[in-house]
């Protein structure tokens, strides 16, 4: 293997980086509704997943195949992907796929991967960006059979095996595992690099391949909410109780010298 | 049909020790397996057990299932996914906790796919429905930005709890219960990664989750200087350290072992001070179990100001140095 196969998992989400207040929950039906003017964007650790996948690419060469899950995949974000480096991208768009669960969400992935038939990395960020659960690239290798490792900062790839960079709590190890394998990337990887013009307009002239469930072989009750393990019963807010006193002076010195003196009064320190 | 019943807690071990998390997964899995009027179990596995089977039982298990091996010494993902099937399917627990630890947010998604069942991950509450006595989990979703409860329609049902957010209950040595040793029986041919070195970056100094105060920059301090001195200093007089929220992490001002947040570290102190820190959610699921949290921004809008009980509104580079120089002063006194 010199030009390696890689496919990497992209979801569309609600930008994560929209200030907190413009998040708001509809207890009525149990969603996120965010004013229109915040744009989805490919998730956050799914960037750095395809970052991780062109740096390979930028050495070995090889195929990118991005794979998206969704219903309404607006075409303009997801072919970010492509007009990055990434070759090929096949949709899971169908009403069916809506609102899973990392278990139903995992499965449909697994099961185009398997359709998709050639691979020897696949990359996914270390969790999404919307519901922060960290279970679906595990889920993948584990539904797959092949082996996983977790929150990569760098991924190199020679002789039919990968050497991971991987971020443990008081620095990094180094593991090295048979190809293929999944692999999760996490942020200090580093960004996503910028889309160059030739590769906006080689992007936009390129159809994604769209399957439905019924074209891997699915079910409708396998796959999107009809296909969970776990049941949302609330999405909710919780009520901030904190109430900030702040402390004021004439000048900003004198205002950071006056929160000394009201945390000594507060006996706070 | 298979009965399932009881507690699991998949623990873990530091030197010997129960680690803290583990304390704290008994402390709230003996509540909730005291309401269901069912038993407490906890799994120990490591190269020597020490003294964790009996602090298990002294923090409220019934029972430890105890193994030994060489192979267990650091965690492995295959070795453990071994164990811990096994151990499930011989027990076959209603309800399995781990910790999200590194161990736990890497094995526990392992364990749920492999027993086709459903999982909550970094839970910060657990508590069981009185209707249907399903485990109702409690997790930050949206970045910290709402909160989601879900309930399993599978068995078992897998949680992982968000570290400190749950109280250990009071170690109580004369508890008694039963200590089951396991064998290993670990097949390596199923060991597919091999860990070619490690490679340490902690910082001197006190430890970020052992500090009793944290000085905590953001993206607003510009650059890597200030860290190791106006941040420092102010961390030095409370006999702190300093920690930073991700964008200094990701620009390489401060190594990644002092980020802070919920794809880094989480932290409880007692003071939590954010210099140039906006707020964003997903830097507050890091800090928010802190007792006192104090802003400096140099924003009155900045949303970091409605997480913070005391705050300035100012240039940190003018707040922040009048700020420690008074405190010094005050702590001299």
């Amino acid at each position: 293997m010199t030009q390696p196969s890689m496919i990497v998992c992209c979801k569309q989400v609600p930008d994560p980086e929209a200030p907190p207040s413009v998040f708001k929950v509809d207890t009525a039906s149990n969603k996120i509704t965010l004013p229109p003017d915040i744009k989805p964007v490919i998730g956050q650790y799914d960037e750095f997943a395809m970052e991780a996948a062109l740096r390979i690419k930028d050495k070995t060469g090889g195929k990118i195949t991005i794979l998206s899950l969704g219903n309404n995949i607006i075409r303009d974000v997801i072919k970010k992907a492509l007009a990055v480096g990434g070759d090929e991208l096949i949709l899971l768009e169908d009403a069916a796929f809506q609102e899973g669960d990392s278990w139903s969400t995992a499965f449909a992935l697994a099961t185009a991967i398997k359709k998709i038939g050639q691979y020897d990395l696949i990359f996914c960020g270390r969790q999404s960006s919307d519901w922060d659960a960290g279970q679906v690239g595990l889920g993948i290798a584990e539904l797959l059979g092949v082996p996983a490792v977790t929150l990569a900062r760098k991924v190199e790839v020679s002789d039919g095996k990968a050497r991971i960079e991987q971020v443990i709590p008081d620095g990094y190890q180094i593991v090295e595992v048979a190809l293929p394998a999944l692999v999760t990337v996490t942020s200090e990887l580093g960004n996503l690099r910028y889309a160059v013009l030739k590769g906006i307009m080689a992007a936009a002239k390129k159809q994604p391949t769209v399957w439905k469930p019924a074209d891997m072989g699915l079910e409708q009750s396998q796959v999107g909410s009809a296909g969970r393990n776990t049941k949302l019963v609330r999405l909710f807010q919780p009520v901030r109780e904190a109430k900030c006193e702040i402390i004021e002076g004439e000048s900003a010195a004198e205002a950071g010298a006056n929160l000394a003196l009201r945390l000594r009064e507060a006996k706070v320190l | 049909m298979t009965e399932y019943t009881g507690i699991l807690v998949y623990g873990e071990i530091i030197e010997g020790h129960l680690s803290s998390t583990t304390t704290e997964l008994l402390g709230r899995g003996r509540s909730l397996a005291d309401e269901l009027q069912e038993e407490l179990t906890c799994a120990v596995t490591s190269d020597s057990v020490g003294q964790a089977p009996k602090e298990a039982i002294a923090f409220g298990a019934d029972k430890v299932y105890s193994t030994e091996d060489p192979s267990l010494k650091e965690y492995e993902p295959s070795t453990h996914l071994q164990l811990a099937e096994k151990l499930v399917r011989d027990t076959c627990p209603r309800i399995i906790l781990m910790g999200q630890t590194p161990m736990g947010r890497d094995l526990a998604p392992r364990l749920a796919f492999r027993l086709r069942t459903g999982l909550a991950t970094d839970c910060i509450d657990l508590s069981i429905d009185p209707e249907s006595k399903l485990l109702l989990q409690t997790k930050p979703v949206y970045g910290g930005n709402a909160r989601a409860i879900f309930t399993l329609s599978v068995m078992p049902q897998m949680a992982t709890v968000r570290p400190k957010a749950m109280s250990p209950m009071k170690r109580d040595d004369s508890r008694t219960g039963e200590v089951i040793a396991i064998e290993s029986e670990i097949d390596a041919s199923t060991i597919a990664t091999r860990i070619v070195e490690k490679v340490k970056e902690e910082v001197a100094g006190i430890k970020l989750e052992d500090a009793p105060a944290i000085v905590s920059g953001g993206r607003g301090i510009g650059g890597p200087e200030p860290f190791t001195t106006t941040l420092k200093q102010l961390a030095d007089v409370l006999h702190g350290a300093v920690g930073a929220s991700r964008p200094p992490a990701d620009n390489g001002w401060v190594p990644e072992t002092l980020h802070i947040g919920l794809t880094g570290k989480i932290v409880a102190p007692d003071i939590y001070i954010t210099v140039a820190i906006s707020g964003a959610s997903q830097h507050i699921a890091g800090c928010s179990g802190s007792k006192t949290m104090i802003a400096i921004n140099k924003d009155p809008e900045a949303n970091i100001f409605r997480e913070s009980q005391f705050g300035v509104v100012g240039r940190y580079e003018e707040v922040l140095p009048a700020f420690t120089e008074k405190l010094k002063e005050l702590l001299a006194g």
